[in-house]
């Protein structure tokens, strides 16, 4: 069965989705993730969804899944590349994605989970 | 009796009509010699005598709608366009096709001298050839209607440009009334160029717009929800007191989008979210 | 009126996917630009996972519709399944995370110009959308 792949990037995982998702996937793509972020101690996971054409209640229950329970690993969750008439149709829907947070691009995502880190670590003085 | 129908007069007499056509139309005071040659002239005429010919050989009738006559309507439709796009005018065009009149009347009378015929065929090339000149009209205004159409939306697009003020600023001024079609139309545009340029802040400017309504509001907030969504805010200024109080009147709720009442004071604030300053040189 | 017609049946989460793809092609075909084409089929997405997890499955039909004004798109949703037995209540159900029902119909009806639903209890439900070409 197919897999999503994740990469790793420093402490970040990178988890690109490019295919039509549906349960069997997602739920391997959790479960990857979870096994994931615990071995590899990772403090931040973004998700790409610049290839993702259409995002339903479904989708957006599996994103905050994902997000939830990153945080319990103690890792933050960041979505990226949502496509504009993905995000008409949300607003439109009226599914907000609580809880999780959003940029425009990878590169963004992750000064956003290194800001937030930064904003967690005690300061180093000297 | 094969000489009385129209069709056959002008196959017939073709060559005659065609030289008598193209004597009247070089003569006559119309003739706009410094926008077709006279060669053109006459490819034209013998053209238009050639499908007429073949359309009418097939029947009489003259429902142009129907398949026979489809050849002559494609001609007439690219006669038109040529003739718009060499400067003639509409009138100038069907002047062109009511001008084988003259000729095809003095055929008919040279073939025949039972008055009830001639009238009959007078009446039927008469009636044949101000639908053949009306087609030409029809074109020449379709034409100029899709003219039209692509300027429309040529000015649209130029109207609402995204500017990128800084690095991750995006500004868009709005100019003008705003119908929920073309608001549509120009939030998409934001939603994309903030993509493209991967925009962390866009300024949308109203400074330009006379009048809100309750579906203009609606789209513009829910733009600026679907920006949040994707990883960018949204500031909106140059909101002027009339349409603060259409928006409170309205019921609409801006809930937390920041309004600023200047486009510089939403750059400043932008900027100061970047973590950027300015400063003397 | 009804131009073509396309009827899918709705088992298993591979035929989701199916119904959403078969949605686009007809929303394409129809020359809904992309940001319609998106409410459409996110709208069938949502109905089409209805009938198989809620519904027990069921079959979707896609109809190419066209009169002298406008042309569109009807989709239609059918299960024999459990029905349900408060649609108002279903209507205003949000996406809920986790195990919530999230039925998303009221999400449907806002991505769609005409909707219209059917069920009763311990007999199915049936669910209809269309969208226009403005």
């Amino acid at each position: 069965m197919e897999k999503i792949p994740i990469l790793r990037l420093g402490s970040f995982l990178l988890v690109s989705i490019q295919v039509d998702m549906h349960d069997r996937l997602a739920l391997a793509l959790q479960d990857d993730l979870t096994a994931k972020i615990v071995e590899h101690r990772a403090r931040g996971v973004l998700i790409d969804i610049s290839s993702v054409e259409i995002v339903d209640s479904f989708m957006g229950r599996m994103l905050a899944n994902i997000a939830s329970m990153a945080r319990i690993l103690d890792a933050e969750t960041v979505v990226v590349g949502m496509q504009p008439s993905v995000a008409i149709t949300l607003v439109e829907l009226g599914l907000s994605l609580p809880g999780i947070r959003t940029a425009l691009n990878v590169d963004r995502g992750m000064e956003l989970l290194r800001a937030t880190r930064e904003s967690e670590e005690p300061a180093v003085g000297g | 009796m094969a000489e009385t129908t129209l069709g056959a007069i002008i196959d017939s007499h073709e060559n005659d009509l065609l030289n008598e056509w193209m004597r009247q139309q070089v003569e006559s005071l119309e003739r706009r010699r410094d926008l077709i040659s006279e060669a053109e002239l006459r490819t034209d005429s013998r053209s238009l005598l050639t499908v007429l010919k073949e359309a009418l050989a097939a029947s009489s009738s003259q429902d142009l709608a129907s398949a026979q006559w489809s050849k002559t309507r494609d001609l007439l439709v690219d006669l038109s366009r040529r003739r718009a796009v060499q400067g003639f005018s509409p009138t100038e065009t069907a002047t062109f096709v009511f001008s084988l009149k003259q000729p095809l009347f003095d055929q008919i009378a040279q073939t025949t001298n039972d008055p009830k015929l001639v009238t009959e065929l007078l009446w039927n090339a008469t009636t044949l050839l101000d639908k053949l000149g009306l087609i030409t009209t029809e074109a020449f205004v379709k034409t100029r209607e899709g003219v039209i159409a692509r300027q429309q939306q040529e000015m649209l697009e130029l109207s609402t440009p995204v500017v990128e003020l800084w690095d991750g600023v995006l500004a868009l001024p709005l100019i003008g009334t705003l119908d929920s079609s073309r608001t549509q139309i120009v939030m998409q545009n934001l939603l994309e160029a903030i993509v493209a340029k991967a925009a962390i802040i866009a300024i949308i400017d109203i400074t330009g717009v006379p009048t809100v309504d309750t579906l203009v509001a609606q789209h513009l907030l829910k733009t600026v929800a679907a920006a949040r969504l994707m990883g960018a805010e949204c500031i909106i200024s140059g909101i002027r007191p009339q349409i603060a109080q259409t928006i409170i009147h309205l019921g609409v709720d801006l809930g937390n989008v920041i309004t600023k009442a200047t486009l510089a004071d939403a750059f400043r604030v932008s900027l100061k979210q970047l973590g950027l300053i300015v400063a003397k040189a | 009126m009804v131009e073509e017609t396309h009827e899918l049946a709705l088992r298993t989460n591979e035929d989701v996917v199916q119904v959403r793809q078969s949605v686009r092609t007809a929303a394409v075909q129809i020359g809904f630009n992309i940001v319609d084409q998106t409410k459409i089929v996110t709208a069938a997405s949502e109905l089409a996972r209805n009938t198989v997890v809620h519904g027990g499955g069921g079959r979707a039909r896609i109809e190419i519709v066209r009169d002298t004004t406008k042309a569109g798109l009807r989709l239609t949703f059918e299960d024999h399944g459990p029905g349900i037995r408060d649609i108002d209540q279903a209507m205003r159900d949000g996406f809920t995370t986790g195990n919530g029902l999230g039925l998303g119909l009221g999400g449907a009806k806002r991505l769609a110009n005409e909707f219209s639903i059917d069920s009763k209890p311990g007999e199915g439900t049936r669910v209809s959308i269309a969208r226009w070409k403005v």
